[in-house]
């Protein structure tokens, strides 16, 4: 009993040492180690931060027990808080290169700190891989030489969904979106690639909520009274719920009507919903649990060892980030920032769920996602029927590149 | 042709938001009524009833059955966010009833800032799903359209609690002392009641009727850390529109705004951002108290605490040269992080300072300053952007942007008084966030606009460094001037008795005005300043959280003083950059810190240091 | 000449009206007070001379010029200066600077932004503070003053414009009987010395009847009677409603008392009569 309490307050002094600790990764080293900075909106969306911490530190701890990079070198991954905000995160992304010196930055989360951190990059001659934001300017209208970009943007995922439900027979859509960036370029996207891919088709009703405040009765009615027979959503989290209980018992949800979903079925998203998840729906996300390749079994056995936890999309994502940086120094065989660039051009890595490259003409990578239909089993929700559709087939063409994105 | 059954069910569906949003706002309208504090920790009531209720279903549903267990998990949440509302009370604002009303509400943002890493730290940072109301799960037919049972409660909860209050306001004698209260708070002490007493149970009340709609929200919707923040601002509109204090105007208000959303988005999907700020903006130019409000008598809004403007003595203003002089030198020994942290320092500090000059010299409150704040961010970036200035003359544009803006909605702002001015400015702030954030094509929505970056000769660091010292600094000493010459004293005089001001022929509203669109030019030049030292904005420079940020540094700098908005904008904005890297707690360490500077230095800092300077000059 | 001319003048609150068919001159010169009980509506004529509050009807003309409904601010301009039953100062400012507020929005510099306020028309505000005996406490916070010494600063900003008219509400309201002797004495003397006009209002009747040259009495709105001291006190109605034993006997001691003392503006009315 005593002993027991020991423990625990032993295991909360710790947990307090570690939170008030600079979030520094620090190996001893015989070389000078490489500096790497990070930074990611932690405290403002700890739900998806945390898994994807926890991912590139499961890579960047193997890398380094595995000798690190280029020759016997050390990662140091400076991480850091971006505060939420614009204004913050330039501000940290500037401490972390001209106070700690790193050599190159990866992270954020929002598209708006994805953008301004990427400017900040191209200012400062500075490489930054932004880990999660999802708009499309970030490699295209705003792009720039020093900026790539990891995650799937919105228009590669809604271009998988768009053709997974080419076949669902829909000709009357419904578009429910956040009222912010992400939601109206999805939306803006869902109507091109429709257009372009069923010209019969139209959409008959759109809805904007604004970002956790949906009022979702009224949104319900509302698409129900255009009597769509197909629905577009790009709503998540909460919003979704809210929309996935009122549209269920109203009639919106009935099975019947194909629903083309963004996100939805990423674990962040679909393990808090348990048995709720909408079933039927087709959506983007990430089967962890039904992925069998020898290298993915590895990263999901790694993991749980690690953390005790299965892992999100974002654990993904931060772990394939883990693993570019070295392949990144690797290649380079250096830490300068044009050579960086270069090498990070056209470079090929190996992720848990098979390669990547950053493509030369947008920096876009080519990571895809996993499309398919959810269901419920065992009060659980699961996508079935998936496939991984590879970035490389949805991204968007040279042509369209070279139209928006400004030289370099 | 639509159905006209459909707009009975939209109908419908609007009452069932309309009732959520009463339950919410009728708790903080009841707290302000009695106690004057603009409680922004009313969300995060709302938040812990979710939490609670969850916690309570997942615990007591398994050991007393599904319907019995849910039933009694909604009051008992309820009643549990009204023992933590008390408990504020009694260790936080009892401390400080004494200072200015305002220092309570920079306290209630301190517990936000607390509740808003204790809550995930407790619960996790995912959703949280709730049981469904147990005989409600289902949906009945109305009109031919489903329409869910527990939609149905909610519509109902609504009038019961209205009914409820109102029972207990006519027909118990506590009921009677807090009606009373709300409209004479003299007279209170006079009855001979214990004030202390009547406070801490109004905060009960109010916190449990928050904790009530959070809970009755477990079934639509799952508890999740961003309840808080999504509620807050809309709670305050119904507030203002139904007139502070008033709890059937709360339900007007309520029942308006949800009704006006139900029905505004079949017309215009992309209203939902703007539409209550519109409202309320419209309700308070034609009805300066809301709905139902009364007139606030006509009184000054100076505060106790007050003193005669004195120039600076000897030693201030050879502390002030040796500052000066400290600034100049300072890039001497600095690296480039530390020089833009100090630029940004100065930023803010202009920023505060003008908002002071409305606020403390002028008794204007402001909870939108950074209407103007942002409308220099963007005049300077889109004269950048979209008319190709150079640096120079967009750093011209971004006060011009701003003082247009100013005197636009200043002049509606300054018919208005106290609280209300307040949420007006607050409503003007949200309309230009909106404007920014929708306006794709023009400003980039949220993604904002990058690429604004110095002139070339300016983009070294210590090269801006310099420039921004030189143009806040100017700037900053414009104000402190004029605060000193009889525009500022005529501010001052508006503030001490307006009646007064009346009757030796001065047009208040005219200076009052005036002194806006100045406060407003000058707090654009520093969002010119800033855009430039980013290279980008977006709508947050226009957000409410900015807004909060500056009434934090006037706030806790001192907002009786010159020079408490200069040290409050130190303070807080070096706090803020030092505590960030620490942790991923650091909202609510900063939010730890500000309530421990509320409860120790209820003058503000400087007012603390003026008093400690007094103290050894008189010894 | 007639300074003010208050004719049909009418108020009413809701259902209550504060104010009926009020009707009075105040020649150059004179201490006319308005007299009645409390909530006879005196407050509520003040304002709608001074422009606080429209009347619902009537008019008034200061020096021959309609003035009606218009603002306090403007009225202040054609030179009416009033002091309030609730003194109403600048209580964060010092003595000196609340009279220097007046004269700089006299001489239009209430804009100006570089000078420095308090030297700017310091030594005329140190001269009014002199007549009504602050000049001794200019560099005092006013709101921190014993509130006698408020409303004589009070009565030094109202005097700070030279006005025509003084309106003052209940000037000795809340002072010592002793000081309210004092104050209306020095009032009475700097409006003989500079033959401005006041209306005025008093709960003291030994203040009333030594002071006023004529009287007002308002009882719940109405306009019971008007006339010199001695005429009032005479009135049977007013005596009935409102002076009461007391309030006659005070009225008495001071006519008598001033019978000897042959003041201009009473000789002027005598002879009139
Ligand atoms: N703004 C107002 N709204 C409603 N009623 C008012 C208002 N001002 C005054 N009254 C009412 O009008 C009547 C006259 O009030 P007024 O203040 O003019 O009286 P007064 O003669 O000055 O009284 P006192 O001697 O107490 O100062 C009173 O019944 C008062 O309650
Ligand atoms: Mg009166």
């Amino acid at each position: 009993m005593l002993r027991r309490t020991f423990v625990i307050a032993g295991t909360a002094l710790l947990a307090a040492a570690a939170a008030f600790q600079p979030a520094t990764v620090k190996q001893a080293a015989a070389q000078e180690p490489v500096k790497v900075g990070e930074l990611f909106s932690y405290a403002r969306i700890a739900a998806f931060a945390d898994p994807y911490r926890n991912g590139w530190q499961l890579a960047i701890g193997e890398i380094n027990e595995a000798g690190g990079v280029m020759g016997g070198r050390q990662i140091e991954v400076i991480s850091r808080d971006d505060g939420g905000t614009t204004a913050d995160a330039v501000r940290v992304a500037e401490e972390l290169v001209t106070g700690e010196g790193v050599s190159f930055l990866f992270g954020t989360f929002f598209s708006n700190i994805g953008l301004a951190v990427g400017d900040y990059a191209k200012q400062k001659k500075i490489l930054f891989i932004a880990a999660e934001p999802l708009t499309d300017a970030l490699t295209m209208a705003q792009g720039n030489r020093y900026t790539f970009r990891m995650r799937p943007n919105t228009y590669m995922q809604t271009k998988m969904l768009v053709e997974a439900g080419k076949n669902a027979g829909a000709k009357r859509w419904a578009i429910v979106a956040p009222n912010y960036e992400y939601g109206q370029s999805a939306a803006e996207n869902f109507k091109k690639l429709l257009a372009e891919m069923d010209p019969e088709a139209e959409v008959v009703v759109e809805q904007y909520p604004a970002l956790g405040k949906i009022d979702a009765g009224a949104t319900v009615q509302a698409m129900l009274a255009a009597n769509p027979d197909g629905v577009f959503n790009a709503t998540f989290a909460g919003d979704q719920a809210k929309l996935v209980r009122e549209g269920t018992l109203r009639g919106l949800f009935d099975g019947e009507r194909p629903v083309l979903s963004l996100l939805t079925g990423e674990p962040e998203y679909l393990a808090p919903m348990g048995a709720e998840a909408p079933e039927g729906w087709i959506v983007t996300g990430y089967p962890w649990e039904q992925i069998e390749s020898e290298q993915h079994t590895r990263f999901v056995e790694a993991y749980q060892a690690k953390y005790d936890d299965f892992p999100r999309l974002a654990s993904l994502l931060g772990y394939a980030l883990g693993y570019t940086v070295k392949t990144l120094l690797d290649t380079a065989g250096t830490t300068d920032t044009e050579t960086l660039v270069d090498t990070l051009k056209g470079l090929k890595v190996e992720t848990p769920i098979g390669p990547i490259a950053f493509r030369a003409i947008d920096n876009q990578s080519t990571m895809g996602a996993y499309v398919g239909t959810l269901a419920v089993e065992d009060g659980q929700g699961k996508m079935v029927d998936w496939y991984y559709a590879d970035g490389a087939d949805y991204a968007h063409s040279e042509a369209e590149v070279e139209a928006a994105r400004p030289a370099e | 042709m639509i159905d006209p059954a459909f707009y009975v069910i939209q109908f419908l569906n609007g009452l069932a938001s309309a009732s959520n949003l009463f339950l919410i706002a009728c708790g903080l309208t009841i707290i302000f009524g009695v106690t004057r504090i603009v409680n922004f920790a009313h969300g995060s009531f709302y938040m812990l009833g979710a939490y609670f209720a969850f916690t309570l279903t997942a615990t007591i549903m398994p050991a007393l059955g599904d319907a019995l267990g849910f039933w009694l998990a909604i009051p008992v949440a309820a009643v549990g966010v009204g023992l933590f509302a008390v408990l504020m009370e009694l260790l936080l604002l009892r401390r400080i009833y004494r200072s200015h009303e305002l220092f309570q509400l920079l306290a209630t943002f301190g517990v936000v800032l607390i509740v808003q890493d204790l809550v995930p730290a407790i619960w996790g940072p995912e959703e949280l799903f709730g049981p469904r109301a147990p005989g409600f799960t289902s949906f009945v037919v109305i009109l031919g359209f489903r329409f869910p049972e527990y939609q149905l409660v909610l519509i109902a909860a609504g009038p019961l609690v209205l009914g409820g209050l109102w029972l207990l306001f006519n027909r118990t004698r506590w009921g009677t002392l807090v009606r009373a209260a709300t409209q004479d708070r003299e007279m209170v002490g006079a009855l001979g009641v214990n004030q202390s007493v009547l406070f801490t149970g109004v905060l009960f009340l109010g916190g449990a009727l928050a904790g009530l709609a959070g809970a009755l929200q477990m079934p639509v919707e799952p508890a999740n850390p961003f309840m808080d923040i999504n509620i807050i601002a809309e709670a305050f509109v119904v507030t203002v529109i139904g007139g502070m204090g008033n709890v059937l105007g709360a339900f007007l208000a309520a029942l308006i705004i949800a009704q006006l959303q139900a029905f505004g988005i079949l017309v215009f999907p992309e209203i939902t951002l703007v539409l209550p700020f519109l409202v309320m903006a419209l309700v308070l130019v034609v009805r300066p108290w809301g709905l139902l409000g009364t007139p606030e008598p006509m009184t000054g809004h100076g505060f106790a605490g007050d003193r005669p403007l004195k120039p600076l003595g000897r030693r201030a203003q050879l502390g002030l040269a040796a500052l000066v002089a400290v600034l100049l030198l300072l890039p001497l020994g600095l690296g480039d992080y530390t020089e833009k942290l100090v630029l940004e320092v100065f930023v803010f500090a202009l920023f505060a300072f003008s908002l002071n000059f409305i606020m403390g010299a002028g008794g204007m409150v402001s909870f939108g300053h950074a209407a103007y704040f942002g409308l220099g961010a963007y005049g300077a970036a889109l004269a950048v952007k979209h008319l190709d200035f150079a640096m120079e003359p967009a750093l011209l544009a971004a006060p011009l942007a701003a003082g247009a803006g100013a005197l636009l909605f200043g002049w509606f702002v300054v018919r208005l008084s106290g609280v209300y001015l307040a949420m007006l400015t607050l409503a003007f702030a949200q309309i230009a966030w909106s404007t920014a954030f929708q306006w794709v094509e023009l400003t980039g929505g949220d993604n904002g606009m990058i690429g604004i970056w110095p002139s070339a000769w300016a983009s070294d660091v210590t090269v801006y460094y310099y420039l921004s010292l030189i143009l806040c600094g100017a700037a900053i000493a414009f104000l402190w001037r004029a605060s000193y010459a009889p525009f500022g004293y005529t501010l001052r005089a508006g503030r001490d008795s307006p009646l007064r001001c009346d009757a030796i022929g001065i047009n208040l509203k005219r200076h009052q005005w005036l002194g806006f669109a100045l406060a407003g030019t000058c707090a654009g030049l520093a969002g010119g300043v800033f855009v430039f030292s980013k290279g980008n904005v977006d709508p947050g420079a226009l957000s409410i959280p900015t807004s909060v940020d500056a009434l934090v540094m006037v706030l806790l700098g001192g907002i009786q003083t010159l020079t408490g908005p200069l040290l409050g904008a130190a303070a807080f904005h070096l706090l803020e950059a030092y505590i960030l890297p620490l942790t991923d707690y650091w909202r609510a360490i900063v939010g730890l810190i500000i309530v421990v500077l509320v409860i120790a230095f209820p003058q503000g800092l400087a007012g603390f240091l003026r008093e400690r300077l007094a103290g050894e000059e008189s010894r | 000449m007639t300074v003010l001319d208050v004719s049909g003048l009418r108020k009413a609150f809701g259902g209550l009206t504060a104010v009926d068919e009020v009707s009075f001159g105040v020649e150059a010169g004179q201490l006319f007070a308005i007299i009645g009980p409390n909530g006879a509506g005196k407050t509520t004529c003040f304002n709608m001379v001074g422009g606080q509050l429209r009347p619902d009807r009537g008019s008034v003309r200061l020096a021959g010029r309609d003035i009606t409904g218009e603002a306090p601010r403007r009225i202040w301009r054609l030179g009416v200066g009033r002091t309030f039953q609730v003194a109403a100062t600048f209580g964060s400012m010092t003595v000196a600077e609340n009279v220097q507020m007046a004269f700089l929005s006299h001489h239009g510099r209430l804009r100006a932004l570089l000078p420095s306020a308090r030297r700017l028309y310091r030594e005329q505000a140190l001269a009014v503070l002199e007549r009504v005996g602050m000049a001794g406490q200019a560099e005092r916070q006013c709101g921190l003053l014993a509130y006698g010494d408020i409303k004589r600063v009070e009565l030094a900003i109202a005097l700070a414009h030279q006005p025509k008219l003084l309106l003052m509400d209940e000037p000795t309201a809340g002072m010592a009987p002793r000081e309210r002797i004092e104050l209306m004495a020095l009032t009475a003397g700097i409006v003989r010395e500079s033959g401005i006009s006041v209306l005025f209002t008093e709960h003291d009747m030994d203040v009333v009847f030594a002071h006023a040259d004529r009287l007002l009495v308002l009882d719940r709105g109405r306009q019971v009677a008007t006339g010199t001291p001695a005429e009032v006190r005479d009135d049977a109605e007013v005596q009935r409603i409102y002076l009461g034993g007391a309030g006659a006997e005070a009225a008495a001691r001071q006519i008598e008392a001033r019978a000897g003392e042959q003041l201009p503006g009473e000789r002027a009315e005598g002879e009139a009569r």
